[in-house]
């Protein structure tokens, strides 16, 4: 669990459908649907499977194995900035694996998790499309090209320090 | 009356010569997912500051990346009356200095402009032109020609420079069957990765009468590598909406859809926002430019799945489902997107279609080889100097590429191996290298052209542990359909980490080709098919590797004592 208290009920619900029910492409779908609650609460509660399932007239078992599908959609609510650390082949010939584990020891992790103060979500991903300034690690989803072991580690430990963003 | 198109190009041609005519200095600094990541939102925060403090009056625009990414972030200034001079590698402190001498001052700084752009007789001293760089000179900029120009995010940017003219020709001037007949002849293949002829794939759809039809227009790119397809989309997308709407015209369809991974906030935003403008202008929507032709255009997105790049995965995933392949036949010409008729093309595909209307097929064919026409946009990474992504004539060969335009291995003496066309495709060794790069000659060297990614490893690398990182990928991101591919990528990864650990079994090299080909017949789509690929061209070029590392001779492979590897161990339920 994290520090931010995770909202329940009523209140969590209404803002669940109003981002259900405001999206702004034409095709709205169960699949886009859900990418529009992660967007507003950075995870899927049940509620969300729920409220979707009944405004896509469907069933929470289909919304669920949508939402299980996609390696994006997390079910427990992240830290307040996730960390993306790029493993893919282009980082991994210019050092990711050192980065990898710089960021992990500074961050006091051994896999894909949130830090046990809820501040940091670490996660690896397999390509975030900046390759030509390997190796790229990700903070929401804002590149930061060309890191060393060292920067990314020291990258890292000002994100414990950081508000919340979301 | 004047037409759409003509009021279009007047607010264009007016709002272009207030930038690039005026006596007001234009500062572009250049933006992008790459640019991003070497640091360019600093850098234009730091313009823009600079020029407020020292009261000047300039045009500070953030503009399309040129692809010479080892220079980024890159500043770009252009005072009046003189030619576009380009920073390299610039921090923002040096931001600061830009202002302060070049722009005040007029004074070029010169040690550190790497080159000049425009008009040869009022060239700066000591620095090239562009032209004269190998890594820009070497190029045939179809797709790309406005990168490192205009603003992606003004439709009047792309107007100004000759875009939506071959809508309004294709629209006023030609019919249907004509551009489709012009697509065929220009010999434009797919590329995507099936190299399929293009106008081949439009007349299986145009015919059909149905009232609703789709063309779908694949920007999911998840291959490691290789960035081009969202590079065209966040640098000028309206290059995208305009062929997405010509390839509508010509197949008679209703509907366009661009299809890109949740994430990419940028190329997202950018493609948003140019298929906005569009419909404000009337280049989308009913009767479109007075005529009798109506058509709508969205952005679909999708969660994080690399097989939702399989047309018919992809189909499923714009209906909100799993993104898993679906059994052809039927195919999507006959019954694809909600079952109605469907064409899908790769986002470089339809990028080039504008320019074949304006230019014609023969144009087209002018370039490339008799088989391959046309223009690769190839992304280099890894070890080289000069990373990027860069537009070069198909029948270039490799060794070109890497030499001429990538200016040579880096950190290292030689370039050892290259990992081409995304995980799938090929890892080929020297004795390939001389490969022509056109859709034939690459799959006959064992590699696929692909989405065009180019990863170079120099000497010091370990190939079993870069094929050990191709499949812990596609393992991770196999869909899970058929057992063959789930099974078989786990099955062919156990194996490759314990090769690297130096615990491999005698066997073993037997005992992945044996599931290889197991994954080849026994998989829907070409995740599973092409899943032994990389593996079946790193033992052809790099066989001994693999027998020396059986031999357990070496130390364990990858950046750790124990030869471990961290990945993900997430898998699909």
């Amino acid at each position: 669990m994290t520090t931010a208290s995770r909202e329940t009920g009523e209140k969590l619900r209404e803002r669940i459908r109003h981002a259900i029910s405001s999206q702004q492409q034409p095709t709205v779908t169960v699949l886009s649907s859900l990418l529009a609650v992660q967007d507003l609460l950075h995870y899927i509660p049940d509620e969300a499977v729920e409220e979707v399932a009944a405004f896509s007239k469907t069933s929470i078992n289909e919304v669920w194995s949508v939402a299980s599908f996609y390696t994006n959609f997390r079910f427990t609510p992240p830290g307040n900035v996730t960390l993306d650390v790029c493993w893919g082949p282009s980082c991994h010939l210019m050092g990711a694996q050192n980065v990898l584990k710089a960021v992990q020891d500074e961050l006091g992790l051994n896999e894909e998790a949130t830090t046990e103060d809820g501040t940091v979500t670490l996660r690896y991903s397999t390509c975030l499309g900046a390759c030509a300034n390997a190796p790229v690690v990700a903070v929401d989803h804002h590149m930061r090209g060309r890191v060393t072991p060292v920067s990314a580690a020291q990258i890292a430990a000002s994100l414990r320090k950081a508000p919340p963003s979301h | 009356m004047a037409s759409v198109y003509e009021e279009l190009l007047e607010r264009a041609n007016a709002r272009w010569a207030q930038l690039d005519k005026s006596d007001t200095p234009w500062i572009r600094v250049q933006g992008g997912t790459s640019g991003q990541a070497a640091g360019s939102d600093e850098v234009i925060a730091a313009v823009r500051s600079a020029v407020k403090t020292a009261g000047v009056t300039a045009n500070v625009t953030s503009v399309s990346a040129i692809g010479l990414m080892y220079l980024e972030p890159i500043v770009d200034v252009k005072m009046p009356g003189a030619p576009r001079v380009l920073y390299g590698n610039v921090t923002p402190e040096f931001a600061s200095e830009i202002v302060e001498k070049h722009v005040l001052s007029g004074q070029v700084i010169t040690d550190k402009a790497f080159a000049y752009w425009g008009d040869r007789s009022s060239a700066p001293d000591g620095i090239p032109h562009i032209e004269d760089m190998p890594a820009f000179a070497r190029q045939t900029r179809i797709v790309t020609r406005n990168f490192g120009t205009t603003d992606p995010h003004d439709l009047l940017h792309y107007v100004a420079s000759g875009g939506y003219s071959a809508l309004n020709r294709a629209l006023h001037e030609q019919t249907p069957e004509g551009i489709v007949n012009e697509v065929k002849a220009s010999g434009l293949r797919g590329r995507g990765g099936a190299a399929f002829p293009t106008g081949v794939k439009w007349s299986f759809l145009a015919p059909n009468k149905a009232p609703v039809k789709y063309v779908l227009c694949n920007c999911e790119e998840g291959d490691p590598g290789a960035f081009n397809d969202k590079g065209i989309l966040e640098n000028d997308p309206h290059t995208l909406v305009e062929g997405l709407i010509i390839n509508g015209y010509a197949t008679n369809s209703t509907h366009g859809y661009v299809f890109i991974r949740q994430g990419h906030e940028i190329p997202i935003n950018a493609t948003r926002k140019a298929i906005r403008d569009a419909y404000e202008a009337g280049l989308l929507g009913k009767n479109i430019m007075g005529s009798n032709f109506s058509f709508e255009m969205e952005v679909a997105l999708t969660g994080d799945s690399y097989v939702a790049g399989e047309e018919t995965a992809l189909m499923e995933a714009i209906e909100g489902k799993r993104s898993t392949p679906r059994f052809k036949p039927p195919f999507p010409a006959a019954a694809g997107l909600w079952q109605k008729p469907t064409n899908i093309n790769n986002v470089k595909t339809i990028s080039y279609v504008p320019s074949i209307v304006s230019n014609s097929a023969s144009w087209f064919k002018s370039t490339g080889t008799e088989t391959s026409s046309g223009t690769a946009i190839v992304c280099l990474s890894g070890h080289i100097k000069r990373p990027g992504m860069y537009e070069i004539a198909m029948g270039m060969t490799v060794r070109e590429v890497l030499e001429e335009i990538g200016g040579g291995v880096e950190g290292g003496n030689e370039i050892k191996a290259l990992q081409t066309g995304g995980p799938l495709g090929g890892v080929l060794g020297a004795e390939a290298f001389d490969v022509q790069i056109d859709f034939d000659s690459m799959s006959k060297a064992g590699a696929i052209l692909g989405s065009g990614g180019i990863i170079v490893g120099n000497e010091k690398t370990d190939v079993v542990d870069l094929i050990r990182n191709l499949i812990a990928f596609t393992q991770f991101e196999s869909c899970g359909k058929c057992f063959p591919c789930r099974l078989g990528n786990t099955h062919m990864l156990e194996v490759l980490d314990r090769m690297c650990k130096n615990e491999g079994r005698a066997g073993d090299l037997q005992l992945i080709e044996k599931v290889g080909m197991n994954m080849k017949v026994g998989s829907l789509c070409g995740h599973g098919q092409l899943g032994f690929n990389p593996i079946a061209s790193a033992l052809k070029y790099f066989g001994d590797e693999f027998e020396e590392r059986m031999s357990g001779s070496l130390a364990p492979a990858g950046s750790f004592d124990d030869g471990s590897m961290i990945m993900p161990t997430r898998t699909r339920p």
